[in-house]
């Protein structure tokens, strides 16, 4: 599980925050209810957890809500690899 | 009764939702010509005001221009108010043909065709000419209706930071194994008043076959030497394949847009983009009244020259007077606050002094970014300018942020 955050958080960072964004970013931190990453970019998102743990995961779970801090994305993630 | 108490009153609970998140839109009536000094009914039932518009898309002035409105008559006289009639089966009158035909030369696009809005354009185009085993690449800050067009494709997409080619780069790698690639922009963003680098844009797409569509809404008519856009400011005309603007700013103000481009591209939008099929034809009044401004554009660069000289008096006179504004060229001015109750404080501090602007927020503008959005117009005066100057240094000084940084802003209020 440490595992998956370490790579979804490394993912957001690099693929959401410019380095003059002075955002500081960790599992809790709120991803789309802050403007971080905005609903149209958490395709790009959905994609990567996709590709990279070989799942699928269905548009009823990928809601803004579930995708709105690491924590919760590793939760996803977590529930379609088993 | 289908509209139960219980309804009205659930509706009236979301209604309260956007008041107490203080993001209801007040109403604010206009009592005179769009221009640079209106008369303003704000809060409404207020007596009228006189203000200086400070947040206008009137770019140009054309949307009170003598010229325009006396086109504007002629038109109806001539070819009367409404088509009743879509495009395709009796709406395309001869003038149609002539304003899509001189959007084409203006631009410099192969052929254009014309929609209710641009954001119908924006809408339709990519329906019409991507599908499926494409992928539209788009930049994270485009315009609202870009991104409800491309939801309504069914060609893939994906999101590069905001103006970040190195980013682009990665994107354009990632997506080789796709059918055709299509980059997406606006050529200045509308919250920020930026430019798009089309030139190395244009090099990326070239290196990675890969088209380009640029929503040039805040550019046609007064970007570049000759207001042609960004494409010609930074010298790739001959390098985008699809441009859409408006006829609702700068080339006239009342409404209606295009797709401009490679002649199959738009002809693909004449078969299929939904928008064109559905919806009524272009009044000739705005037609002809469009062609006008064309005709104006096209045979002189005063207006345009004029714009620009007072974004530079305005920009020198606000960074004089200490105020944090974002740097760049455009007459799209942000002065930055950083927290939503300041810009809302200060703007209407600046109504009370007789100039009409805006504060922006989220979810307009990313959280911490609370901006005051002042647009700068040919018609304006220099009079005017330095007035709406003076009023921000006045309210300015009042909050205490002139002379103030980011940090220092927001180190006072907090984002």
């Amino acid at each position: 599980m440490d595992e998956i955050r370490e790579a979804v958080l490394e993912y957001v960072i690099d693929e959401y925050v410019d380095e003059d964004d002075d955002i500081e970013v960790d599992a809790d931190t709120a991803l789309i209810s802050s403007g971080i990453v905005d609903s149209f970019s958490m395709v790009s998102l959905k994609a990567f957890l996709e590709t990279k743990y070989d799942i699928k995961i269905p548009d009823e779970d990928a809601t803004p809500e579930a995708f709105d801090t690491v924590a919760s994305i590793v939760k996803i993630v977590e529930k379609h690899r088993n | 009764m289908a509209y139960s108490t219980a309804t009205r009153q659930a509706f009236a609970d979301d209604i309260a939702t956007i008041k107490e998140k203080g993001l209801f839109k007040e109403k604010r009536f206009i009592c005179s010509p769009q221009a640079a000094e209106i008369e303003v009914e704000y809060p409404e039932g207020a007596a009228r005001e006189k203000v200086l518009n400070f947040c206008a898309n009137n770019y140009l002035g054309f949307s009170s221009h003598p010229e325009v409105a006396k086109a504007a008559h002629a038109g109806l006289d001539s070819r009367g108010f409404g088509m009743s009639s879509v495009r395709f089966i009796c709406g395309t009158q001869d003038i149609h043909r002539e304003l899509q035909d001189k959007v084409s030369v203006f631009l410099g696009m192969e052929d254009t065709l014309l929609f209710p809005s641009c954001m119908d354009a924006n809408a339709g185009v990519f329906e019409a000419v991507m599908g499926q085993g494409d992928v539209i690449i788009a930049d994270r800050l485009i315009h609202a209706s870009l991104i409800d067009g491309i939801r309504l494709c069914s060609a893939e997409y994906d999101t590069f930071k905001h103006m970040d080619m190195k980013h682009l780069r990665k994107k354009l790698e990632l997506h080789q194994d796709k059918r055709r690639r299509l980059i997406v922009t606006d050529g200045v963003f509308s919250m920020d008043g930026d430019l798009c680098p089309l030139d190395e844009l244009c090099d990326l797409a070239d290196e990675f076959d890969t088209m380009v569509l640029v929503d040039d809404s805040h550019a046609s008519g007064f970007i570049g030497k000759t207001g042609r856009g960004v494409h010609e400011h930074f010298g790739v005309m001959d390098r985008v394949d699809l441009i859409t603007t408006t006829f609702g700013k700068a080339l006239g103000g009342a409404s209606g847009g295009c797709v401009s481009g490679r002649s199959e591209l738009v002809e693909l939008c004449r078969q299929k983009a939904r928008p064109y099929l559905f919806s009524n034809s272009l009044s000739p009044v705005i037609v002809s009244a469009t062609i006008k401004v064309i005709d104006l554009l096209s045979s002189s660069t005063e207006l345009r020259d004029r714009l620009e000289a007072n974004t530079g008096r305005f920009r020198e006179g606000m960074t004089a007077a200490g105020l944090n504004i974002r740097p760049g060229v455009t007459p799209i001015v942000p002065v930055m606050l950083y927290n939503a109750k300041l810009a809302n404080d200060m703007a209407r501090d600046m109504y009370a002094e007789g100039i009409y602007v805006i504060g922006f927020f989220f979810p307009v503008v990313p959280e911490g970014q609370a901006r005051i959005r002042v647009q700068l117009s040919a018609a304006h005066e220099n009079e005017h300018i330095d007035k709406c100057v003076a009023a921000f240094k006045r309210v300015g000084e009042k909050y205490g942020i002139l002379g103030l940084d980011k940090k220092g802003i927001i180190e006072k209020y907090g984002k």
